[in-house]
């Protein structure tokens, strides 16, 4: 039994739990970024429960707090353009690559677009990717426009008619205007082709209160559609990737979970739940 | 960085200020309002509360003797002050050199940190002041990581012991001892050494760091950790050092707007100290960490001692000597001397940066973000397509001078309209200064540069400091900074 469900079990049944127990039931909630005002808000409900069953009736308002959106990725007959967009180090390059992995043992026909020419080496680490899963990683030349590569990408997916191109872009810290103005013209220039279908987030699980402004802000540059939650299998719960969903509506699609290319999975709101109150 | 704990904080301290007198129940007021701010800001519960208690304690302990006095405030501000250092670390430290050469860094780090960046960074750092160091690709996980530290030591013409290509192939524990024994037969006084990142829980991958500090028993290993951690940082923290063990703490990223919370929290709860930043994306992004100045700036009394640190660094002697005499001997400060000081600015680095290093940077943090660095170029452009008269005695601008200038500088009437007036009215404030007294060892600031709108558009100027610090400490590093 967690150290959740211990102090659940604490709480059960006395319609009366003390301020002591209350306090530490706070502290479990907080060490999982959840953020105090989500903390509060849940707490605040937790407390007009009756007392039988505490630990059902939190997940029950977790659950409230997930968005209602599709957590499936977009699909179609014409090519899908998703754009992979998140600050530094998130795992944004990784994501695409288990993205295209996943796809490709679909049998669906992937193209990657390199559009990261900022970072020294993530083309190669992006084409090293490509060449180990066997699909073709569009590049553009070093100190490439972004832009232009993100452009030359969604020409040649919609020529070749492939079912996915996933764009890989660089890391931005959010507060950098000029950045995210960068990203916004990736976006226009790429619709200049066809339209992007997918905006998907990378978020890191060990992301504090800060994931929040990451996605808020991504969302006004970009429209996000949908989170991919990386580096779920250390010790971070993730806690803030359901603040984000509770306060922005953007559903988590993805998760990810070790370094191999097969550790992701579609993200599944039982187990999420599961784990943030383990 | 740390921008919106800045703001609570000066909250806090406002509701303080606006009271004549302290009492017990304003200080409980504050300290919940910091407490909940810290909390927002990622910082370790566990933390928050020893925090809170300590400064709760030393205020409500002074607080007698203070209520006489007429700058209780302030006294309160360096109780919460003096707290905050002591958290993030008291005293800066310095890497500890090998008595016998090569001075071994090992970098360890969660994935994503930023150390292969980070590693290139503290290169050029070293190098800068002299030292020989050498680059161990030993992050043979992440494809192309040894790819990325060639690209990034090479930028800082820093060599890069690579033997293995990485991407799964060979073995890291191997590469650091092979490194180090190259880098001893090379005479290269440093080592730092790049390693895969690993999780906390990664039993196996801490092994391997073991393995690899065992081999090469460096002097110093840094935890590097990204400032957007949240409360996971703690336990995270603690791996690391339970397992690999580290003796000091690099923080990344905080150029971002997270608010550094983590950076907090492992100071305090692993007691290792704080030893550098990483504040952005170029190479020269990067400093020491001043526990002190970190601490005024969370307070958003600005970061006044790295300012004139860098002012120095930028302003050669020349330039800052020419400045002040002309300052002391009552001779007017002309648009010359200003040009001259923009330049010297464009190179100390972005605008954005320098303000939000001055004191009450945390009310105008929108602003600051939202500079346009490009209206210096402009600034400039204007002052440029003066004739030599008009840049000494403005008072000969008259309309059609005006309107030839904007014409020059592909500017509009009203822009260079805008910055004649707010120079007049700088040079003005300036020989106020002069009469009523300078401010010891600093060299005038030039006026601001009309970039920074508000959202009305208007140029708003930055509030200017009303009287020196009531912080002694503060004092001694403004004093003690450019003489």
């Amino acid at each position: 039994m967690g150290l959740f469900n211990r102090l659940i079990a604490k709480v059960r049944g006395t319609s009366s739990a003390s301020a002591v127990e209350w306090s530490e039931i706070e502290s479990e909630l907080l060490a999982s970024d959840l953020g105090p005002t989500l903390v509060s808000a849940l707490l605040a409900e937790a407390k007009k429960l009756p007392g039988d069953d505490v630990e059902n009736a939190m997940k029950e308002i977790l659950r409230s707090k997930l968005s209602r959106k599709s957590r499936a990725i977009s699909s179609g007959d014409s090519t899908q353009i998703v754009l992979v967009v998140g600050v530094n180090g998130t795992g944004k390059t990784t994501s695409v690559a288990k993205l295209a992995t996943r796809l490709h043992e679909e049998k669906q026909s992937v193209l990657l677009g390199a559009a990261d020419t900022f970072r020294a080496a993530a083309v190669d680490q992006l084409t090293t990717w490509g060449d180990r899963i066997g699909i073709e990683t569009i590049t553009g030349k070093e100190g490439a426009e972004p832009a232009s590569v993100a452009f030359d990408s969604a020409k040649r997916a919609i020529d070749e008619n492939v079912n996915y191109l996933l764009i890989d872009t660089a890391g931005r810290l959010h507060n950098k205007n000029d950045l995210m103005a960068e990203l916004g013209k990736v976006r226009r220039v790429v619709e200049k082709v066809a339209p992007v279908s997918e905006v998907l987030l990378v978020i890191d699980a060990t992301t504090g209160q800060n994931g929040l402004m990451q996605a808020q802000i991504f969302s006004e540059a970009v429209e996000v559609t949908g989170l991919i939650v990386t580096k779920l299998d250390g010790s971070a719960r993730g806690g803030i990737a359901l603040a984000i969903e509770s306060s922005l509506d953007i559903p988590i699609k993805f998760i990810g979970t070790g370094e191999a290319a097969t550790d992701f999975a579609a993200f599944e709101p039982e187990k999420y739940l599961d784990g943030l109150l383990a | 960085m740390f921008q919106t704990l800045t703001s609570r904080f000066a909250g806090a301290f406002g509701t303080l200020r606006s009271r004549g007198k302290i009492s017990e129940k304003d200080i409980e007021l504050a300290i919940e309002e910091i407490r909940e701010a810290l909390l927002e800001a990622d910082v370790a519960l566990a933390v928050v509360e020893s925090f809170t208690e300590n400064v709760q304690n030393h205020a409500l302990e002074i607080l007698p003797t203070l209520q006489a006095g007429s700058n209780q405030a302030e006294a309160i501000y360096s109780v919460v002050n003096k707290e905050l250092t002591e958290i993030l670390g008291g005293g800066a430290r310095r890497i500890r050199f090998a008595k016998k050469p090569p001075t071994v860094i090992m970098l360890a780090g969660l994935q994503g940190a930023g150390k292969t960046t980070l590693a290139a960074k503290l290169a050029k750092f070293y190098k800068d002041q002299g030292e020989t160091p050498i680059l161990i690709a030993s992050d043979l996980q992440r494809p192309n990581a040894v790819n990325q530290l060639q690209v990034v030591g090479q930028s800082v013409g820093v060599p890069v012991f690579a033997p293995e290509p990485g991407n799964g192939i060979g073995n890291p524990v191997k590469v650091a001892r092979d490194g180090v024994q190259f880098a001893t037969s090379k005479l290269h006084s440093m080592v730092i050494i790049d390693t895969a990142g690993r999780l906390g829980v990664d039993a196996a991958l801490m092994q391997e760091a073991i393995a690899i500090r065992d081999a090469v028993t460096p002097d110093e290993i840094l935890f590097v950790v990204d400032a957007m951690i949240g409360q996971d940082a703690v336990k995270t923290a603690q791996a690391f050092q339970d397992g690999v063990g580290f003796d000091g703490v690099v923080i990344t990223k905080l150029d971002g707007d997270a608010r550094g919370g983590s950076a907090l929290s492992i100071a305090a709860l692993t007691g290792r100290p704080i030893m550098f930043a990483s504040v952005g994306e170029k190479i020269s992004d990067f400093d020491i960490f001043y526990p002190e100045r970190m601490a005024s700036r969370i307070l958003g009394m600005g970061d006044v001692a790295t300012l004139a640190e860098q002012a120095k660094k930028a302003f050669d002697g020349d330039t800052a000597k020419k400045l002040e005499d002309k300052f002391s001997s009552g001779e007017d400060f002309t648009l010359d001397d200003f040009l001259e000081q923009l330049e010297a600015m464009s190179k100390m680095g972005s605008m954005g940066k320098l303000l939000s290093m001055l004191p009450g940077a945390g009310q105008m943090k929108k602003q600051i973000e939202n500079f346009d660095e490009s209206e210096i170029t402009r600034t400039k452009a204007i002052v440029q397509s003066m004739t030599p008269l008009e840049r000494r005695d403005l008072k000969v601008l008259n309309g059609s001078r005006r309107a030839r200038i904007a014409t020059g500088s592909g500017r509009k009437v009203s822009d260079v309209n805008a910055l004649v007036d707010k120079f007049t009215a700088a040079q003005k404030m300036m020989k106020q200064m002069r009469n009523g007294g300078s401010i010891p060892g600093m060299p005038p600031m030039p006026p601001m540069p009309s970039g920074m709108r508000g959202p009305g558009g208007a140029a708003k100027a930055p509030q200017k400091k009303k009287s020196k610090s009531g912080n002694p400490a503060k004092r001694a590093l403004e004093n003690g900074s450019i003489s």
